[in-house]
């Protein structure tokens, strides 16, 4: 994983974008993507992550700013030149001709010899397991398999690097998940850099070398995916992935790392990682993972709470309890199934958790 | 439970058959799906299916004559034909009688069918008519009918007339489907040209084609970026486009004829103000009305919708994705719409095509109106023979054909695009 970031390959230079001269969608992106990378733009709808991978396809141009690619500005480069290929959300592909012909496409406006063309859609096929599908339509393909057509035909030309807008949006769970997986292995065999986007936050966790958070115009965050879990850098971060428990306070010291906040409605103190507050006496915002608190009394002795059982779910592998724990009654504990969990709902029960693992943000807007 | 499985047939769980009880379930649908269906298709059958089948009856129908004259006809036939002989005495008697007691009325019905066959046989049964009538009315009786009728006019001693009669004999001719093509039979009943100054229908027949292939050809030049600029604008600009392309259809079509009058005219608008602006001098203003581009100017204007119409309902639903990924794999703007793009407008553009073709080829008012002398069409000739000359026949065999040129045209068209290409929405 960190071997590939020895070299910038592609890289945005404060990047602004504007459709109407009104209002940011994309504003002031500095990011740097590594050859051989795999880095997902993952946000919600609207927070400019499709338009930037736009303005790298050369379907939209920055309002300000460069993009290099390979070391050159490409902001003057038309699409059809710049070498990228790209996976469209629906897939794009041209429903009147053959799969075969729709990966020959590319490979026959760049003037490529027959042979030469047969052999590589025939090889790019073969890649993505659809070697006998070449002379069907892609009305006759399932989602599935369309999706992988796109992906062929994506990287039939041996691009210098592919995007793919949300290309697994269309299909059902199961198929997702399946994909996910393929696309991760495909990368992984040919190295090629990619550039992903979605906004589905576990599709970005498993595939992703890096993930750039986007909310609102501004990339939130740029890490590995472990980092971004376990280390969220603010609010909106450990919000949008995975799931938290949130309460909000007044920070009451500092001292170190860490921060001891006063909970609001009184519900005691609570020793947290110092990570993105202001002063003592402002506000923060607590957050901590479900799978990191643990039920009794055990553990260092600090942040020992006690809280009523609101609610069981029973999961298989573990239990989802929902408490109601210093006056916030959506607070979750995943308890691991060991056979040993014996509390009904209605329950007073002792939890706690480590300093290290409840992190002080800030305060959403 | 055990359920009897048979390799003859399935049965319900109460042991009915089971295609029968599904039958039995479908039928109150089908019965209901039939009486919803019910007044359409009489509607079709009375107004559509019936006037055709009639129509292509009428083209070839020569009954009527046949029931005025059955006798003579019956006598004509036994005659054994020879060239520059008269038929025999039975003939003559026969037509002397049945022109003596015949109705008033049929008789002069039959008299224009036979004026088709050769001219001067209607002046001729008036003038013998009389005279018989004379005849009948003194209760004198000729010893020889042929001599009596040579006597009342010496043209029934011209063998021409009894050759153009046997072109009646039968109750079905195909002599209006000849003249519909400038054909007519010879005095040894050929079938021959028309006389060079009576030719008029085959040249009309080309110029009508002409015209349609050449509407369709605008429309689908000038309907083509207006239908895309329909499918990509913004829905605030596509909207008021919108209804500038259907403004036309809000208006009547003699309004907008005629208004294309006032435009093209020798002092119309436009000659006006190239005159105006130096560009024509006045005694070289251009004449684009009452002539065939005067035709094709208003006919175009006016089908262009039909063409815009379905052509945008193609486009609209092609997603703007296809022409980005196809640059996108490396294909210059030019060569993804031709590659990309066209191809997948064809099920509109023959829709559109085939809708103007259809629309152009039996076109009436428009030419009639802004075509002059030589910019009519066909549907001008079925007019005037329908409403002027009376002859059916004709206006029959006319439509007949025309009929026919579309369907090979749809038939050209299914083998070359496939019908099940085409798309109107």
């Amino acid at each position: 994983m960190n071997s590939v970031k020895e070299k910038t390959f592609v890289k945005f230079e404060k990047i602004d974008k504007s459709y109407d001269g009104e209002v940011l969608v994309v504003k002031n992106l500095n990011l740097d993507i590594a050859k051989g990378e795999f880095v997902t733009m993952l946000g919600p709808s609207g927070s400019g992550k499709t338009t930037t991978l736009m303005m790298l396809a050369g379907f939209e141009t920055p309002t300000n700013g460069e993009i290099y690619l390979d070391g050159m500005p490409i902001s003057k480069i038309p699409p059809y030149e710049r070498e990228i290929g790209m996976v469209f959300q629906n897939y794009a592909l041209f429903p009147h001709m053959t799969v075969q012909e729709n990966l020959a496409f590319p490979l026959e406006v760049r003037k490529m010899s027959k042979a030469e063309t047969k052999e590589k859609v025939q090889k790019a096929l073969d890649m993505v397991e659809l070697g006998e599908f070449g002379t069907r339509f892609p009305a006759q393909l399932s989602g599935g398999q369309q999706q992988r057509v796109a992906l062929a035909r994506a990287l039939v030309f041996e691009p210098r690097l592919v995007l793919m807008d949300e290309p697994l949006g269309a299909l059902d769970k199961n198929l997702r998940e399946q994909m996910q997986y393929e696309i991760k292995h495909i990368h992984d065999r040919i190295g090629i850099t990619v550039v992903y986007v979605t906004h589905d936050q576990s599709e970005a966790l498993t595939m992703s070398n890096r993930i750039a958070v986007f909310n609102d115009g501004l990339v939130q965050q740029l890490s590995t995916p472990d980092i971004l879990y376990e280390k969220p850098e603010n609010s909106f971060v450990a919000q949008f992935i995975g799931e938290n428990n949130r309460m909000t306070g007044t920070i009451k010291s500092m001292e170190n790392n860490y921060c001891s906040v006063e909970l609001e409605n009184g519900a005691g103190t609570v020793k947290a990682l110092k990570v993105n507050v202001g002063e003592v006496g402002e506000k923060t915002q607590l957050s901590v993972r479900p799978e990191r608190v643990s039920l009794g009394s055990e553990g260092n002795g600090e942040n020992v709470f006690t809280g009523k059982v609101e609610e069981l779910i029973y999961l298989g592998d573990h239990i989802r309890v929902r408490l109601d724990v210093c006056g916030n009654n959506e607070f979750i504990v995943k308890v691991p199934n060991e056979g040993s969990f014996d509390y009904n709902e209605g329950d007073s029960i002792k939890l706690n958790w480590n300093p290290n693992d409840i992190r002080a943000l800030d305060l959403p807007n | 439970m055990e359920v009897p499985i048979s390799t003859a047939e399935l049965l319900t769980t109460d042991g009915v058959p089971l295609k029968q009880s599904l039958k039995k379930a479908e039928r109150k649908n089908k019965i209901r799906a039939f009486l919803l269906v019910f007044p359409l298709l009489l509607f079709i059958i009375v107004t559509f299916v019936m006037p055709i089948g009639d129509m292509l009856l009428r083209s070839v129908d020569d009954t009527q004559i046949n029931t005025v004259f059955p006798n003579t006809f019956a006598e004509f036939k036994k005659w054994d034909k020879e060239k520059d002989e008269l038929p025999p005495e039975e003939v003559y008697k026969a037509l002397f009688e049945e022109l003596a007691y015949g109705d008033k009325i049929q008789v002069g019905r039959a008299l224009t069918r036979m004026n088709y066959s050769k001219s001067g046989w209607k002046s001729l049964i008036k003038n013998t008519s009389r005279a018989i009538k004379k005849a009948v009315k003194k209760n004198e009786f000729p010893d020889s009918y042929k001599d009596f009728l040579i006597t009342a006019n010496d043209k029934w001693a011209d063998p021409t007339f009894w050759y153009a009669m046997g072109q009646m004999v039968n109750n079905q001719t195909p002599i209006y489907y000849y003249n519909a093509i400038d054909m007519t039979y010879d005095q040894d009943q050929n079938v021959i040209r028309q006389e060079e100054n009576r030719r008029v229908y085959v040249q009309t027949w080309i110029k009508t084609l002409k015209v349609s292939v050449y509407v369709t050809f605008f429309c689908l030049v000038l309907g083509f970026p207006v239908a895309h600029l329909l499918a990509n604008l913004p829905l605030r600009y596509s909207n008021l486009l919108m209804i500038f392309v259907l403004l036309p259809f809000w208006t009547s079509l003699l309004v907008r004829t005629t208004a294309w009058i006032v435009m093209l005219q020798q002092q119309g608008v436009i000659n006006g103000i190239l005159v105006w602006l130096g560009i024509l001098n006045d005694d070289g203003r251009l004449s684009m009305v009452y002539n065939e581009t005067g035709t094709l100017i208003a006919m175009t204007q006016i089908l262009l919708p039909f063409m815009i119409l379905p052509l945008y309902s193609v486009m609209r639903v092609i997603p703007k994705s296809h022409m980005r990924a196809a640059q996108n794999l490396g294909a210059k703007p030019a060569t993804a719409f031709w590659k990309v793009y066209l191809p997948q407008t064809i099920p509109g553009m023959s829709a559109g095509g085939l809708l103007v073709f259809v629309l152009a080829i039996g076109y009436f008012i428009t030419p009639e109106l802004v075509g002059g002398k030589d910019g009519k069409l066909i549907g001008s000739w079925i007019a005037y023979h329908l409403k002027t000359t009376l002859n059916w026949g004709l206006c029959a065999a006319l439509g007949a054909i025309l009929l026919g040129v579309m369907l090979v045209f749809y038939w050209l068209y299914n083998k070359i695009v496939g019908i099940d290409n085409i798309k109107l929405g």
